[in-house]
């Protein structure tokens, strides 16, 4: 279980504070979690907070209950964080193996490589020995960060808008991905996202909104609520393909 | 012919030709500027010059899916060696040449080799030319290697130079010259990395002299420590020809890249390009990979090594 306590964070620009967060304190359970909210809310920089890319200013977070605010990233992921980045970072020379393995922590078999592929909807064999570089197309890219977290199935995952750039084909079977990992991993799942689809299987939802948490619960709680207000409903038609 | 090859010589010859035994087909073995080793074959032959050190290595026409490994290896601390391989390719000739050099320096004295390559490309042939600099040795000497390689393409003809220096070669400068006649077509992939103190200095000069030939000269590196590294790449295009020039490189630590590319376009059905890139890891690759459980240092190991692979 991981749980946020108080947690800020600021920033200064042209010597004026910023609060990206305020104050966020949240637990997420064996269960899966969808985080909304408008763009800029501040979900992207939480979730960096989680996996340690970013410092908090303030506030604790803890792991099954162990305080990991200080762990680097490296040891955070090696007590079973992953996570899938918003916009997926591009290697010269790595090829898409090359980061399966790594992610997986050790060779995989050719054959488990090409399962986690097609989990994902790309065929394998076209795949699996391409760099990871330009010449990748967005939607590529993402489904390769999506394989990498399946790849090494801890027990906390994190996808940041995991569908964004993804075809609506796609997209089901994505959908179908998460309930089989939901099913298959004891662990929790965290989607940030501002799909209604991906909303819709969620045990929990929480919204932030600038910088802070404004709404969470579970799914029949939080959702309706979300539907009828215009200026969530605004947010999440936003980024509807 | 061949005769024994020692312990060090078979753990260098590993290092540069991947070779774990004497290699099939033809070869030449080179070791401290004298033969070890000769062998050919009905369609290649290796002959001594007269005239000079160095071998002519000829090779038929229409020879097919042969080979040939032509390694030096320098052992004996304070050698300067030079040599001139002339290679001849006939017609239609399909081959993979593999040369190297590994310097071994145990003493305190400068040790050199120089090896000046020319290539003869006959009409359509193809040719896969793969050549890797490698030194090591506890001494203070300073190993060092200037590979001259003249390429001169005839029609049709095709031409795939790897050419890799990775570890342990303290100074070097490497020239490479190239023509091209009608529709021939050269690929150069050059890595690079230096550490410590090393130099590294590349010149490239591809003559695009023929209607629709075509060069594509990439250079990958990485500099370390308080190495430095020069490059130069001038592709002249004398007619309607297609010429592409690249240089990537990764600075760490104190590193010093110079890139200077050139491109001159004499004929207006000249297209040529050139993309330079020098800069240190991107942070966010070093994040990513963390966030698979590497250390910063792991993370560091794999992108470089993928880069150079
Ligand atoms: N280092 C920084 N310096 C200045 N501003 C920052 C920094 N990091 C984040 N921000 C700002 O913090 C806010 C929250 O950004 P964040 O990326 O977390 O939003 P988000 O909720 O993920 O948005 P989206 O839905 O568009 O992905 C934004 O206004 C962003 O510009
Ligand atoms: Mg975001």
């Amino acid at each position: 279980m991981l749980e946020l306590q108080n947690i800020c964070y600021q920033v200064t620009e042209d010597s004026q504070d910023i609060d990206i967060l305020r104050n966020v304190s949240l637990k997420i359970d064996d269960e899966f979690t969808v985080i909304t909210g408008p763009n800029g809310g501040g979900k992207s920089t939480m979730a960096k907070i989680i996996t340690g890319i970013v410092k908090p200013t303030s506030g604790k977070i803890l792991l099954d209950g162990e305080d990991i605010t200080d762990l680097s990233i490296t040891d955070r992921a090696r007590k079973g964080i992953s996570f899938a980045f918003q916009q997926p970072v591009r290697f010269k020379g790595l090829t898409v193996l090359d980061l399966l393995n790594l992610a997986h922590g050790e060779k995989l078999s050719l054959d488990a490589a090409c399962q986690y592929m097609s989990e994902v909807g790309l065929c394998a064999r076209d795949y699996i020995n391409r760099e990871v570089n330009a010449s990748l197309s967005g939607g590529e890219l993402k489904r390769i960060e999506i394989a990498m977290v399946l790849a090494r199935g801890t027990k906390l995952s994190i996808f940041d808008e995991p569908e964004a750039g993804i075809d609506l084909w796609s997209f089901n079977n994505l959908i179908r991905v998460f309930e089989e990992m939901r099913r298959k991993i004891e662990g929790s799942i965290v989607i940030i996202s501002h799909q209604e689809r991906i909303l819709n299987i969620a045990d929990h939802i929480v919204v932030i909104a600038d910088g802070q948490v404004s709404e969470q619960g579970t799914r029949e709680e939080v959702l309706p609520k979300l539907l009828t207000s215009s200026e969530a409903c605004s947010t999440l038609m936003d980024k509807v393909v | 012919m061949a005769q024994k090859i020692d312990q060090l010589q078979k753990h260098m010859l590993e290092k540069i030709a991947d070779l774990h035994s004497v290699p099939e087909g033809a070869y030449n073995i080179r070791s401290n500027g004298t033969l070890s080793g000769r062998n050919t074959t009905a369609n290649i032959d290796i002959v001594s010059k007269e005239d000079k050190p160095g071998i002519d290595i000829i090779i038929k026409p229409g020879t097919r899916n042969e080979s040939v490994h032509i390694p030096v290896i320098v052992s004996q601390s304070g050698l300067k060696d030079l040599v001139y391989n002339d290679f001849y390719i006939g017609e239609d000739a399909d081959v993979t040449i593999v040369a190297g050099c590994g310097i071994h320096c145990g003493g305190d004295d400068t040790t050199e080799h120089d090896g000046i390559h020319t290539f003869h490309i006959g009409k359509n042939a193809k040719v896969k030319y793969v050549e890797k600099h490698y030194g090591e040795g506890d001494g203070a000497g300073e190993r060092i290697l200037n590979p001259t390689t003249v390429i001169y393409m005839e029609p049709d003809s095709y031409m795939e130079m790897e050419t890799t220096q990775i570890k342990g070669v303290d100074s070097t400068i490497r020239d490479t010259t190239a023509k091209l006649e009608d529709g021939a077509t050269l690929i150069i992939k050059e890595k690079i990395m230096t550490h410590g103190k090393q130099y590294a200095e590349t010149n490239f000069q591809v003559d695009l002299d023929g209607v629709d030939s075509t060069a594509n000269v990439v250079s990958r590196s990485v500099a370390k420590g308080t190495s430095r590294q020069v490059f130069n790449s001038k592709i002249c295009g004398n007619n309607k020809c297609y010429g592409h020039t690249e240089c990537d490189a990764i600075l760490m630590d104190e590193g010093h890249v110079v890139a200077v590319p050139s491109l001159d376009a004499n004929n207006l059905d000249a297209s040529l390009i050139h993309e330079a890139a020098i800069g240190k890891i991107a942070g966010e690759q070093l994040t990513k990979l963390m966030t698979l459980g590497l250390t910063e240092q792991e993370a560091e190991e794999q992108i470089v090594s993928g880069f150079l692979k």
